[in-house]
């Protein structure tokens, strides 16, 4: 039998069908490997024995003919969807110890299409990050080497740094992940990976930990875009519960999935490109090229506004975290550390179980919402926002997609973690202001680099383009053949 | 001029109060502002709370919307401006009893603007009270710091239950313009149904803002009374704190800025805490939530719902009753009292509406209510049915019984189920208006107090009431006094 764990979730739906092995036979394949490659520290809870009953019930249902649309298919959950009677963490300290009475909406609506849940992957902090590093945890660990240095650590991205390492390193088919400045796409990009941020509100947040409620939204990793159309066609849907929540139906992504874009205008944003190296330059040029050729038309455009959405992000996203995270006080389900007073309690609480990037955060959100300083950041970085949100309507009366790299680079070294946190920040260079306009946008992976590790491109559309995007993609896909590039 | 009368005497010289009040009214619904909860006062703690009430992480709040149009209908019963655009923020503070760390309210832009309510007082000319805001926000929980010497227990019934903030510009003068003010306000809460305005449980809360200054100057530092859940108190707070700035005042000193508790056992105001511990609530638009929009159909729609307001009601009194001013003011300050005034002008049965309607007013004011204060009842507990006192009041106008004869049918009408009619018949109670009876009487009254004839007819005409005693103790009352009293000068 070939490897059942290098199929995608679009060939393996099929051979469950064909009965060709079971639901049963594929969880296990997907448990050895978990167990095999823990070094890489993906998980931060297996949930085997949940996997492998719900992949009895799948194979149920799939021999009366019922079988849902991930009937049996071995999925991550990235460990800030609470799931219930499944400890959640959300890579914290704080909720290390926390088992969610409830299910989040959208991975109820993976159990309901038939998904199988093998554990919930690592993160950063309260989706902090964009390493992994700042997991409680400890980091994960990306299956990708670098040719110069195979011995280097290399990190995933982050925040939904489990979720990418997990689908890319095959210990899981498909994963959940949250992108919130990048999250989703950057480790897509530093994994070889497919990941779409869709349309804010597209995905219901009710059951998520949130980290910035205005920008949150939820997405799949995936090897394929195929399987990303399958996947969000899934996970997205309108929810009563989520008051900020999109209503309509969800189109079929996966069924109208076609590799035209005869016509289609294709932006390139000059801010996109100014600082791009060599490395990026190219890979934008193939990017374009590969439009081109199938019947795309490029055009030069301007985004004036793109250099200040990284610092309105580090204003608003920390405003938001800093009240979103005011609930974990020690006092009712989160970690505690006792003191003589209630002051106290919080201030060891919230001292021993945030770490040091959440902390920052923190703080740096509190002062921009305090007194005196209201009016000069969080006020003025609200303007800017709904200034680039007009920036991004004004191209997309020109243009119907943009084409731009999705990081300024490739992934570094575990050790490699720049000293200061803006240099860090700058990773989300690219993928910041598509969530400050609410937009959608996909990676999809293009390339290697010259040490051979994989680099993404990222269409961003105007809202609901969802299906646009995932046909683009589609022709980058084909022309990147990126199946070439794997390296496990 | 009139304000004037309310100045405060110092040794120095005269200081003018001024007081603004902010009243937290419980939005009466079913369940609480953002989730399904039920609102039932006086279940076992802790048993009314939802995920998102206990702040449990990723749930988010729903707005429900009985309760925005609660918020509406108070608004437009106070005449506000009902703005098609508000917007919850998040307060933010760390309590024990507020699990998410944050409160919902409504900041910069609140559900209602403006409005006013008119207040009386002592007989003074209406005088008109201007609402700055109405605001929607969601409760805290209860910490309970006396059960145990070393922990305190928290319940979280009351987290997330809907508020109205209503506040008021500082236009009051005295304690008394600002009791009149939440009476006024709880009336018509409770008019409109939209809050029950039951202060010993909490539903209605009042913050109180007072500050001194010499008239013509501007505003004075204000201290802050917290949460005052009594009319009473209110007064009394308000009181004592007029009573500690003109004495800070007067000796030069300066008012700090800061919240205070009234303490109702000592009768003094206590500072909780100063300025400079003041919380920075950092306030900002809850992302989870859309800005609340409403339209002016919803609004429409909702105004078709009100019913009749205290004013408008109090008006009709005293027009269609011809009732005085302080009669129409007494019985519609409890809509219940109101509509049982006129359910029982409706069962009269009297050709006299009016003659009906004030009879009716002065025996709900002093025989039922002081009834009701002795027997601690409410006015839809009385023991009787309202056509019974219809039947009574009947019974005096038709000269069937005295008016003192009445209070004693009105004392067995506690007792006993029977109506006036048929205890007026049991106990013989019927007037007696037969001329030669009464006549047979005084002249036997007469005839036995010749002494007392003289005296009168010599000057001495307050021994009139005397033989009226006499005439109506061998008549046991039932004499018509009337008669008696015209017979009886025409015999003397």
């Amino acid at each position: 039998m070939t490897d059942l764990t290098r199929l995608t979730l679009t060939e393996a739906r099929k051979a469950l069908d064909k009965k060709d092995f079971s639901a049963v036979d594929l969880t296990n394949a997907f448990l050895k490997r978990m167990e095999d490659k823990r070094d890489l520290n993906v998980y931060i809870t297996e949930t085997p024995e949940q996997a492998l009953q719900q992949a009895k019930l799948s194979d149920q249902r799939l021999s009366k003919g019922q079988g849902g649309l991930l009937e049996g298919l071995p999925l991550g959950i990235k460990d800030l969807f609470c799931t219930k009677g499944i400890r959640t963490t959300s890579g914290s300290k704080m909720l290390e110890n926390f088992v969610p009475p409830y299910e989040s909406t959208v991975s109820a609506n993976l159990l309901n299409a038939g998904g199988v849940f093998l554990g919930k992957t690592n993160m950063d902090e309260f989706a902090m990050g964009s390493a992994n590093i700042t997991s409680f945890f400890g980091p994960s660990i990306s299956p990708w080497k670098s040719k110069k240095d195979p011995q280097k650590k290399l990190v995933p991205g982050g925040s939904s740094g489990g979720s990418a390492a997990a689908v890319s390193a095959r210990l899981a088919m498909a994963a959940t992940a949250s992108d919130t400045g990048g999250s989703i796409r950057q480790p897509a990009a530093f994994c070889g990976l497919v990941g779409i941020k869709p349309t804010y509100g597209l995905c219901s947040r009710w059951g998520m930990v949130a980290f910035a409620s205005s920008l949150d939204q939820a997405g799949p990793l995936t090897h394929t875009v195929a399987d990303a159309a399958l996947m969000l066609q899934v996970m997205a849907g309108y929810d009563e519960k989520d008051a900020t929540c999109l209503s309509g139906e969800v189109p079929a992504y996966f069924d109208k999935l076609n590799a035209n874009v005869k016509g289609l205008k294709v932006g390139i944003a000059q801010e996109y490109i100014e600082n791009l190296n060599e490395e990026g330059q190219a890979l934008l040029q193939k990017g374009i090229d590969w439009l081109t050729q199938a019947g795309a038309v490029m055009c030069d455009i301007s985004l004036k506004t793109t250099p200040y959405a990284l610092p309105t992000y580090y204003v608003l996203a920390p405003a938001e975290a800093s009240s979103n995270l005011a609930r974990f006080d020690g006092v009712r389900y989160s970690s505690r550390v006792d003191g003589k007073t209630l002051d106290d309690l919080y201030e060891k609480t919230r001292r021993t179980c945030f770490g040091e990037e959440v902390r920052r955060r923190i703080l740096m959100g509190t002062y921009v919402l305090s007194a005196g300083y209201y009016d000069a950041y969080y006020l003025k970085a609200q303007k800017v926002r709904q200034l680039i949100a007009a920036d991004f309507d004004q191209a997309f009366q020109k243009v119907d997609v943009l084409l731009t790299p999705t990081t300024p680079g490739a992934a570094f070294g575990v050790d490699e973690r720049p000293s200061d946190p803006i240099t860090m920040y700058l990773n989300d260079i690219y993928t910041v202001p598509v969530n400050m306009a609410g937009l959608p946008a996909i990676s999809v992976p293009a390339g290697v680099n010259d040490e051979g590790l994989p680099l993404g491109l990222q269409l961003i559309g105007p809202a609901l383009s969802e299906q646009l995007l995932l046909n683009a993609a589609t022709v980058i896909e084909q022309a990147a053949n990126f199946r070439q590039y794997r390296q496990l | 001029m009139l304000e004037n009368e309310n100045l405060v005497q110092g040794r120095t010289g005269k200081w003018e109060v001024v007081i603004g009040l902010e009243v937290h009214a419980q939005v009466n619904s079913k369940a609480k502002l953002f989730s399904g909860s039920s609102t039932d006062f006086g279940s076992d703690p802790n048993t009314q709370v939802s995920f998102l009430d206990a702040g449990m992480p990723g749930m988010l709040p729903v707005i429900n919307k009985v309760c925005v149009d609660q918020a509406i209908k108070t608004g437009l019963g106070f005449h506000g401006h009902i703005n098609e655009i508000s917007i919850f923020d998040r307060k933010n503070y760390f309590y024990a009893d507020l699990p998410a760390g944050y409160q919902i309210s409504q900041f910069h832009y609140p559900i209602v603007t403006g409005g006013y309510i008119d207040i009386e007082v002592d007989g003074k000319p209406t005088k008109r009270i201007a609402i700055t805001r109405l605001h929607i926000e969601q409760d805290a929980g209860k910490s309970i710091h006396d059960l145990h010497p070393e922990f305190s227990y928290i319940d979280l019934n009351r987290a997330g239950m809907a508020l109205m903030e209503i506040v008021s510009e500082p236009e009051m003068r005295s304690p008394a313009e600002a009791t009149a003010y939440v009476k006024k306000l709880r009336s018509l809460l409770r008019y409109l149904g939209t809050c029950d305005g039951n202060m010993e449980q909490g539903s209605l809360r009042v913050d109180a803002n007072i500050s001194l200054r010499r008239l013509g100057e501007p505003l004075g530092t204000r201290a802050e009374i917290k949460n005052v859940n009594s009319i009473r108190f209110l007064g009394q707070a308000l009181d004592y704190e007029i009573y500690r700035q003109l004495e800070i005042l007067e000796d030069g000193g300066a008012v700090i800025q800061e919240t205070r508790l009234f303490d109702p056992v000592k009768g003094e105001t206590r500072s909780m805490r100063g300025k400079e511990n003041a919380h920075d609530y950092r306030y900002f638009p809850d992302p989870d939530l859309k800005p609340l929009v409403v339209t002016q159909e919803r609004i429409e729609a909702i105004r078709t719902t009100m019913t009749e307001l205290p004013d408008a009601k109090r008006n009709r009194f005293q027009v269609d009753y011809g009732l005085s001013d302080y009669d129409a003011t007494v019985l519609v300050a409890e809509k219940e009292i109101a509509d049982y005034y006129e359910t029982v002008i409706k069962a009269a049965k009297s050709q006299d509406v009016k003659q009906a309607a004030k009879l009716c007013a002065n025996w709900l004011i002093s025989e039922v209510f002081a009834a009701m204060n002795r027997e601690s009842l409410l006015i839809h507990q009385l023991p009787f049915q309202a056509h019974h006192l219809a039947e009574l009041i009947d019974l005096i106008i038709d000269g069937t019984i005295s008016g003192k004869i009445a209070k004693d049918v009105f004392a067995k009408m506690w007792t006993t189920a029977k109506s006036p009619t048929e205890l007026v018949a049991d106990l013989g109670l019927q007037q007696i208006s037969d001329t030669s009876v009464i006549e047979a009487v005084i002249d036997q009254v007469l005839a036995e107090n010749p002494d007392k004839v003289t005296d009168y007819k010599a000057g001495k005409v307050q021994l009139f009431g005397f033989f009226v005693g006499l005439v109506m103790k061998v008549m046991k009352g039932k004499a018509n006094p009337g008669l008696v009293n015209d017979i009886l000068k025409n015999k003397l």
